[in-house]
């Protein structure tokens, strides 16, 4: 097997998961290539032998500067092709997931997605994944090379395996004409303010089912009650009726609170990798189908205009507010 | 201007695995994947009075009829159906190669796609399909602007907000952040009817049948286990008593 690791950088940083998914690979006993690609590469891949890249592949022209994914695409495909190999391993991301298809398609080949795990079985590479709000865990395979596989956030702990200084390749490609076609001609930094909601040990989140921005105020008023901080979907804060910093989910913060109570959250994957690990789910929903019913620890169907105020009191008068 | 908007049949409700087939169970009712009903919306908000055509395109099992004719009630123009015994089972691979040709013989201006589909959570086929058809691509578009040959997407990634300009032909896979779609009309549901609904088999798009399904698929389902179990989820509707069983069972967890 020879497998080559997606490592993705944003402004000279190597993303956690893409080093963790790196280590993972590094554990599975033939050496591993990494590719890096964007304006630091070169500066960062001596980073990636630390994290067991025995070569690294770096690719930093002019075109390859802002964070498009078709790019990516044109420079992996070379790279798999020269080098031959039958493996290549991603960390989900907005970027990387967009690479990881688009190269399904340029080289024809086999692409899992959202696994939780990978393990050598009889030589073979099986993968693992949680399907259906992980109601069932689902092995995978492959039936051709190229392998894809397209690993969850934090699947891997990205722990240096103390390796040596790796081989560095400058890979030149030419790029597709329709791989350079989107540009960024924007971007704004999001700055977090207010107090984190990462370390508090309540949330009380919102999503669309809140009805107007004005629905927060239940929000807030229940989070008050209970001690907690107040979180926010992606939807919502994207509609403007929350802050940036309140987000939960893949874009936003990961957090795993004691307690998560979400009201009028649909439980869209994008939310749930964000929330999913917190040790008690209630769930307030008027829709008995939506998927957060399936990871909560109590669903409750109903109106969460007539509940949460209900709610609120009982929590205030039970903790003597 | 012609806008392709991709939408899928899913079952309604907790989708199961067929543990003999290890294929997603669509024996019972389906519904249109709640995610594509944003790209619908997007098609027609973008379309507004204009005379762009907005077509909807599946593929899936023959039932997948209802879900695009869910579209065209909601104000779709025309609706085309690849269906095929054939194609049953295709992985990332064989669909985005099957809904390329379709989408090939559509030469439309926009392709939409939502952003994921609510049975097997996937969210990649866009970028598939935009590789076949060698066309720009961008994703999780949270706002999006059509003008004079070219699209300008706002959209959300884990770094804060980007501004994205492409030239048409283009594909666009819309968050559910971007609109409310909206309920079909009365008439909307009447007329759908009316609407033509090409239903097309692999033949018809020219691509082989060994090149779809599982024959065209790279990837394979080896075996299906039960998850370690989260503990019991306990789902109770609200009678009017709810906020007294949930503080209940807060204080039964010392989480007061």
């Amino acid at each position: 097997m020879s497998i080559l690791v997606f490592l993705e950088q944003h402004d000279g940083q190597l993303q956690k998961g893409s080093l963790g998914v790196l280590a993972k690979a590094a554990t599975l006993g033939e050496p591993v290539a990494a590719a890096i690609v964007g304006a630091d590469a070169k500066a960062v891949a001596p980073q990636a032998g630390e994290f067991g890249a025995a070569t690294v592949y770096v690719a930093e022209d002019e075109l390859l500067q802002q964070a498009r994914p078709q790019p990516r695409v044109d420079v992996l495909a070379k790279v798999v092709r020269d080098g031959s190999y039958d493996t290549v391993l991603f960390a989900n991301s907005v970027l990387a997931a967009d690479v990881a298809a688009g190269l399904a398609a340029r080289l024809d080949a086999g692409l899992n997605w959202d696994l939780a795990d990978v393990e050598l079985r009889d030589g073979t590479l099986v993968g693992k994944r949680p399907a259906l709000q992980d109601s069932v865990l689902v092995d995978v395979g492959w039936k051709t090379t190229p392998r894809l596989a397209l690993f969850r956030a934090g699947s891997f702990d990205a722990t240096p395996a103390g390796g040596s200084a790796p081989d560095v390749v400058e890979v030149s490609v030419e790029l597709a004409e329709h791989s350079t076609a989107a540009t960024i001609v924007g971007q704004e930094q999001e700055q977090s303010t207010g107090p984190s909601i990462e370390d508090a040990d309540v949330i009380v989140a919102g999503g669309r089912g809140l009805g107007a921005p004005e629905g927060f105020a239940l929000a807030e008023e229940l989070a008050a009650a209970l001690g907690g901080a107040v979180g926010a979907t992606r939807a919502v804060v994207d509609a403007g009726w929350y802050p940036y910093s309140a987000q939960i989910g893949q874009t936003g913060k990961t957090v795993s609170p004691k307690l998560y109570v979400a009201l009028g959250i649909s439980g869209a994957i994008q939310h749930k990798v964000g929330m999913q690990s917190s040790s008690t789910i209630v769930a307030i929903n008027k829709d008995p189908n939506a998927p957060i019913f399936e990871f909560s620890d109590l669903g409750v169907v109903g109106d969460l205009h007539e509940i949460v105020p209900k709610l609120t009191e009982l929590v205030k008068q039970q903790r003597g507010l | 201007m012609k806008i392709a908007v991709c939408v899928k049949h899913v079952p309604e409700g907790s989708a199961r695995i067929d543990a003999g087939s290890k294929r997603l169970d669509r024996s019972g009712e389906g519904a249109l994947n709640r995610f594509d009903a944003n790209a619908v919306e997007e098609a027609l908000r973008l379309k507004g009075e204009s005379d762009t055509e907005v077509v909807v395109v599946s593929m899936g099992p023959e039932k997948a009829a209802d879900s695009l004719r869910k579209a065209l009630a909601m104000g779709a123009d025309r609706a085309v159906l690849v269906s095929d015994d054939a194609a049953a089972g295709s992985d990332l691979v064989a669909t985005s190669r099957v809904l390329a040709a379709a989408l090939e013989r559509e030469g439309a201006d926009l392709v939409l796609f939502g952003q994921q589909a609510s049975d097997g959570d996937g969210a990649v086929l866009w970028a598939a399909v935009a590789e076949r058809l060698r066309r720009p691509v961008v994703s999780q578009a949270a706002a999006l602007t059509v003008e004079g040959g070219s699209l300008r997407v706002k959209r959300q990634t884990e770094f804060g907000y980007e501004t994205i300009e492409a030239p048409l032909p283009a594909v666009v896979a819309v968050s559910d952040a971007i609109n409310e779609p909206r309920y079909p009309s009365l008439k909307g549901i009447m007329g759908a009817k009316k609407k033509p609904q090409d239903v097309l088999s692999l033949a018809d798009l020219g691509v082989d049948a060994s090149a779809a399904g599982e024959a065209g698929s790279q990837t394979v389902v080896l075996a299906l286990a039960d998850p370690p179990a989260r503990g019991g989820t306990q789902k109770i509707e609200d009678d009017g008593n709810a906020a007294q069983a949930i503080v209940d069972f807060l204080a039964e967890k010392r989480l007061l």
